[in-house]
């Protein structure tokens, strides 16, 4: 291989800030005594079952899905919050699956994840100050005065002004949005590479939702920060994304750039969440996609194509074989037995 | 003061328990300069005489002025219970932290051994011990102590079992605080209400529980003024019509065991949202 070649192939790696193969995580359930008695084996819940994709620096990227298809188990898991039952993540080419202690610690300055709950995310017995600032101690970074200097900076950034006012209330004192503020002031203040944002507008008042976007998309250019976003609603997704995927029972069912995806949708499924977007326009007649039935349970996957129950355009093939992600276009995957 | 008058029927339960509280408190701190009588000397007036204008309470079968002794009587018993508090506060709560944060075979360990403590009757484990350690302040704080770390540990391991669960615990873990730095300032200053609550009911239930101990001679030297002592040496004379000797240190100890309680119940109710309307 020439030098040339070998370079490219290095920048090409060092541009995928995360990357995840393979990815699983069962929850084991818990069973009463008397069935613990009488099975062996334990069953679970498949919250993430083999999910794989990467991100690009400076991508946004957005896992989309219905409640319960894993889309925030994945990113829990991407963060170490939670431990994978099987597969490998890599954060900047190194392998993380295994990292502990101190050079988790140390990874975590890096990474940063932002929750849906604004009203549960903060302690609410810690000052404005002392929540925002806490990750400079924890890290060695900043004390006192600085430290004040520095929460006071990120503050202003996030929109919270006069930053004074904010910084010796309490949680409790402040509104949802103001608190996905300082959660979001929080979560920046370390200057992470790679941030998780799981569902943080969705809790937020629609009025404040696209200013909290517009801030989250400010310091993707401003701290050159990576995105995985992850939300239920499309138009969000639409909104923001680089890159789509979406999610079904813990697999990845179609991934793609955003606008090969939303024009070309190929998924039954994407199709049928799709349809399912309110158009402003009423004079627009549209073809709307009906699911029938409910989101089967992640303990008692489908056989075959997991979404084959409710699909509309099903075969028998589906209900017996698992189809492949595979590229049908360039960049764009889809799972789905019609592909072919 | 004035917020918690805002705040209804639970507001004044726990102010007019301060009241009460505060108000024995200092009572039995100034006894000794406004005791007409020194409480410990026998026949400074007549044997078992009725309330009178020369003494407002009685004497006792040993002439002792009453109400220099219920003036006096309550040194020990807060003592006591101060103390015993003080314990359970410093074993209960650490150990209910650790316990369940750390889970697994030691809070199992923990738990089967507080369970085990807690199944018994309160009084006849805190007689057992306190007849092994003998007479003292010390000695019966402790023996109280034993009793009501149960309690506290149950309380605080219920607590923390929730919280950990909760959202900035786990926003704590993202910015990469470490275990005791999340146990400490993420768990505990939140679990603080419950103990606050805890700890003015066990009061109530130290109170009540030295009492008993002195009742049936466990608790301090004969010489030493005390309600539970007179009590004691009063309930014989009954009979005999001398309902003073008995019915005064009573009520105190009534008193301060309803005051603490006043104050548990309030502020249980006020620290918890749960239970308001």
């Amino acid at each position: 291989m020439s030098d040339a070649s070998c370079m490219a192939k290095k920048v090409f790696m060092l541009s995928e800030i995360v990357k995840v193969e393979h990815l699983k995580k069962y929850f084991p359930v818990q069973k009463s005594f008397l069935e613990q008695l009488f099975t062996r084996e334990l069953s679970y819940v498949k919250a993430v079952d083999d999910v794989a994709f990467s991100i690009r620096s400076g991508e946004i990227f957005t896992l989309a899905g219905e409640s319960g298809c894993g889309k925030t188990t994945t990113g829990r898991v991407i963060v170490k919050l939670l431990e994978p039952t099987s597969g490998k993540i890599y954060f900047n080419g190194a392998d993380i699956t295994k990292l502990k202690g101190e050079k988790l610690r140390l990874l975590r300055r890096k990474m940063q994840i932002i929750f849906q709950d604004p009203y549960a995310s903060l302690n609410p017995r810690m000052k404005i100050i002392d929540a925002v600032g806490h990750p400079l101690e924890i890290h060695g970074l900043a004390k006192g005065e600085e430290k004040k200097k520095k929460v006071l900076e990120v503050l202003e950034k996030v929109g919270l002004t006069p930053p004074e006012q904010f910084i010796n209330l309490y949680p409790h004192q402040l509104s949802g949005g103001q608190r996905q503020r300082v959660a979001l002031a929080r979560s920046i203040i370390l200057k992470p590479e790679f941030m998780v944002a799981d569902e943080p507008v969705s809790m937020i008042d629609v009025s404040l939702r696209s200013s909290i976007i517009d801030l989250m998309l400010s310091f993707r250019k401003e701290l050159g920060l990576t995105y995985l976003f992850i939300t239920h609603d499309l138009a969000v997704a639409k909104y923001i994304s680089d890159k789509i995927a979406i999610m079904y029972l813990g697999k990845i069912v179609e991934m793609g750039h955003k606008e090969p995806l939303f024009w070309n949708p190929m998924h039954p499924y994407t199709q049928a969440l799709l349809s399912a977007i309110p158009v402003p326009n009423p004079e627009r007649e549209r073809k709307r996609i009906e699911l029938a039935g409910e989101v089967p349970s992640a303990i008692d996957i489908p056989t075959g194509c997991r979404f084959h129950p409710r699909c509309p355009y099903r075969t028998d093939k589906c209900s017996k074989e698992e189809p492949q992600l595979i590229e049908v276009e360039k960049g764009h995957f889809v799972a789905c037995h019609l592909m072919k | 003061m004035t917020s918690l008058t805002k705040k209804g029927p639970s507001g004044w339960i726990v102010i007019l328990g301060t009241i009460i509280v505060s108000a024995l408190v200092i009572m039995t701190a100034i006894a000794p300069w406004i005791a007409p009588h020194d409480p410990a000397k026998t026949r400074v007036g007549p044997i078992r005489e009725p309330p009178s204008p020369q003494f407002p309470m009685g004497t006792t079968h040993l002439g002792q002025d009453m109400l220099s002794r219920i003036l006096c009587g309550g040194s020990i018993m807060l003592q006591v219970s101060t103390l015993s508090v003080l314990v359970c506060f410093l074993i209960g709560v650490p150990l209910g932290l650790f316990s369940s944060y750390v889970g697994g075979v030691f809070d199992r360990a923990c738990s089967l051994v507080i369970d085990a403590v807690y199944a018994f009757p309160g009084l006849v484990i805190a007689i057992a011990i306190s007849a092994m350690l003998g007479r003292g302040v010390v000695n019966m704080a402790l023996s109280i102590a034993v009793v009501y770390i149960p309690s506290y540990f149950r309380v605080v391991r219920s607590q923390v079992l929730s919280i950990k669960e909760l959202t900035y615990v786990e926003a704590a873990r993202g910015i990469g605080a470490k275990w005791y730095t999340i146990l400490f300032r993420y768990v505990f200053p939140n679990v603080i209400p419950s103990i606050v609550v805890v700890a003015t009911i066990n009061f109530a239930d130290a109170i009540l529980t030295a009492a008993g101990l002195t009742f049936i001679g466990l608790g301090v030297e004969i010489h030493i003024p005390d309600w539970g002592r007179d009590l004691t040496s009063g309930w014989q004379y009954l009979s005999s019509g001398a309902w003073w000797i008995i019915a005064f240190p009573g009520i105190m100890i009534i008193l301060l065991a309803l005051g603490f309680t006043l104050i548990g119940e309030g502020l249980s109710e006020l620290l918890n949202p749960k239970l308001q309307r």
